[in-house]
């Protein structure tokens, strides 16, 4: 390496010739460790596939998403129909990736507001500590009792299911996990030394927590957004399923087994209520192999 | 420990609060009249003004609320809009039995198998089972249940014809348990996988730490055998943890009943829940909201309390 650390003496580096070079930046050790992961790694890969092709599905999709043919409806897989036609002759495979625009717009959307709203609440009821703490984490216990299924079916059948209610009530009913492990790493950053020490010299409230006590904390909050990003997607397949999410003839993941919950077509087309779940799940469990290697990757106890 | 115990059932007291608060806020948020289901568009508006007082709609908002509550309390949760004059509490009798027996059986079986593994993988870490198991509770967590339900239908009840398609009970047919088992396995089943993985997962971190124990290094070095010292001295401690799992999966439990309901037009509350949001039916629906979360909170509570029974070493 060019660039010698000048501190370094000669005796050291007669003992030591790792010395010389440049010690490795946190992104680097960060990436080094979570390429260790190969299943996050394949994960990482089919995720970041699958944005890409939801991103680009009306340059790609071979049909138009609502082009309705009576007359080729549930068909097998076919050259014409990669993966089959519905019970309106409208492609599976077209339909799966406008699809997956709305389940990952709807899971990457709400989870960013959930994070927003969790680390809002988190910090400010960790930093404050007493009667904030006190009325900020009852109120996360009341909204963790209620069944968020319950709570997702009720706001959307009186507010309607559009894709910027879906994203508003998702984020509204999943920040709370959050805001618990925000205050959690609050509680015992708070005391540490170098957040007393900024408190001697007066820093401003706000900026210890934005710029001290945050940084600090990011590594277990990435990873539950991760995670959450998984189970937002499972919520909203399941809602769409219950036909409370987006309405045909925009097509979701959860939308299509709504219309493949049939007798005939399980019968006849039994892949059509295949390919939707199928994709889901791959999708969910990649994102939760990356969580998992995120996990190790930020956790600075672990060894490389 | 009694002193615990009472404080920690005090603290509950404010979160029912809340809860029923919450409920009743956002039925209030919905616009337009919660009865304008029930009246006739051509009513006269004298008619309208004797129909909302009958139901209590002209008075302040607070009083509706604590009228509400105070009828919650004796057991009156009003009555169906949808199913004229039928009380909510008799819908919900009528259906929870068959929830709680969906439920039941699929925490028993749950049980029965993530634990078994768990205990395994964590005596034999990063072995092929181990894998094999990690994998699988990955898949199961994973996994949409209503999908997974389908696919079962789809396979095993509409090619296959071993399982009935849905239902509790062959209609119009005299009571046989065989048959009322029948129509249990595959929803019961769907609705353990995600708390099955979960809970493989779990039991198998948990085991692991103990396993690390001293006590247990000491209780092998005796000679014991593995078995016994992992199922006697292991198991006590691993499984204390696990307590409070059960308590923080019971909200996520509860609506997975309600989606496995729906798909297996099983006749529980879940299904009565949706049911009900599609009709718009707001006493049925706050009813349920809060009876659901009121269960959360007590399984909260026996949690706790299990677990400062269960774990002798903490001190309250």
């Amino acid at each position: 390496m060019s660039q010698v650390n000048p501190e370094i003496s000669q005796k050291e580096l007669e003992l030591n010739p790792n010395l010389m070079e440049k010690p490795d930046t946190l992104t680097k050790i960060f990436i080094r460790k979570f390429m260790k992961n190969k299943l996050a790694v394949v994960g990482a890969i089919f995720l970041l596939a699958i944005v890409l092709i939801s991103i680009l599905a009306p340059i790609i999709s071979p049909h138009p998403y609502d082009q309705q043919n009576l007359l080729a409806k549930l068909q097998p897989p076919s050259a014409d129909y990669w993966l089959g036609t519905d019970r309106y002759g409208r492609d599976i495979f077209t339909r799966l990736i406008y699809g997956g625009r709305v389940s990952l717009l709807v899971a990457f959307g709400s989870v960013l507001g959930a994070i927003v709203i969790g680390i809002t609440v988190g910090a400010l009821a960790g930093y404050f500590g007493g009667i904030v703490d006190a009325v900020l984490m009852r109120f996360v216990d009341v909204i963790i009792s209620i069944p968020s299924i319950f709570l997702l079916i009720t706001i959307v059948t009186i507010f309607g299911s559009s894709l910027q209610n879906l994203i508003i009530v998702f984020a509204l009913t999943s920040w709370t996990g959050t805001a618990r492990l925000v205050r959690g790493e609050f509680l015992s950053l708070r005391s540490r030394e170098f957040v007393l020490a900024s408190k001697t010299v007066g820093t401003k409230s706000y900026k210890i927590i934005f710029t001290h006590i945050l940084p600090n904390a990011m590594g277990p909050i990435i990873v539950a957004a991760t995670l959450l990003v998984g189970g937002v997607i499972l919520s909203e397949a399941a809602l769409s399923y219950l036909g409370l999410g987006i309405q045909p003839p925009t097509a979701s993941w959860g939308n299509m087994l709504q219309d493949a919950q049939n007798y005939t077509v399980m019968l006849t087309a039994p892949w059509y209520p295949f390919f939707p779940g199928f994709l889901i799940l791959l999708t969910v469990l990649s994102v939760n192999f990356i969580g998992d290697g995120l996990r190790d990757a930020l956790d600075p106890k672990t060894l490389e | 420990m009694v002193s615990y115990i009472i404080r920690r059932t005090i603290m509950a007291i404010p979160l029912l609060f809340g809860i029923t608060i919450l409920s009743f806020a956002i039925i209030q948020a919905a616009p337009g009249d919660p009865t304008s289901l029930m009246m006739d568009p051509s009513m006269k508006p004298s008619d309208k003004e004797a129909f909302r007082e009958r139901y209590g709609l002209d008075e302040p908002i607070h009083i509706q609320y604590i009228t509400w509550l105070g009828n919650m309390a004796q057991g009156d949760f009003g009555d169906s809009i949808i199913k004229r004059g039928t009380p909510v509490s008799e819908l919900i009798m009528n259906r929870l039995p068959n929830t709680l027996l969906l439920m039941l059986v699929s925490t028993i079986l749950a049980i029965l198998i993530a634990i078994p593994f768990g205990i395994y993988s964590a005596m034999r870490p990063y072995t092929k089972l181990d894998y094999t198991v990690t994998v699988t509770s990955f898949l199961g967590v994973a996994t949409p249940n209503f999908w997974l339900g389908l696919m079962l239908i789809m396979f095993l009840s509409v090619t296959l014809g071993w399982f009935p398609t849905g239902g509790v009970a062959t209609l119009n047919a005299d009571f046989s348990l065989w048959d009322r088992i029948h129509h249990l396995i595959l929803p019961a089943f769907v609705l353990a996988v995600a708390d099955m993985a979960a809970l493989t997962r779990y039991t198998r971190s948990s085991m692991m730490d103990v396993l690390k124990q001293d006590y247990i290094r000491t209780a092998m070095s005796k000679g014991f055998k593995e078995k016994k010292v992992v199922l006697k001295h292991g198991l006590r401690n691993g499984m204390i943890p696990i307590i409070t799992i059960f308590g923080l999966m019971l909200p996520s439990f509860i609506g997975g009943a309600a989606i496995t309901e729906r798909v297996f037009a099983w006749p529980g509350i879940g299904l009565l829940f949706i049911e009900s949001a599609f009709q718009r039916d707001y006493p049925v629906i706050m009813a349920l909201t809060v009876i659901s979360a009121v269960f959360v909170v007590i399984g909260n509570l026996l949690a706790d309390i299990l677990y400062a029974v269960f774990d002798p070493r903490i001190e309250y």
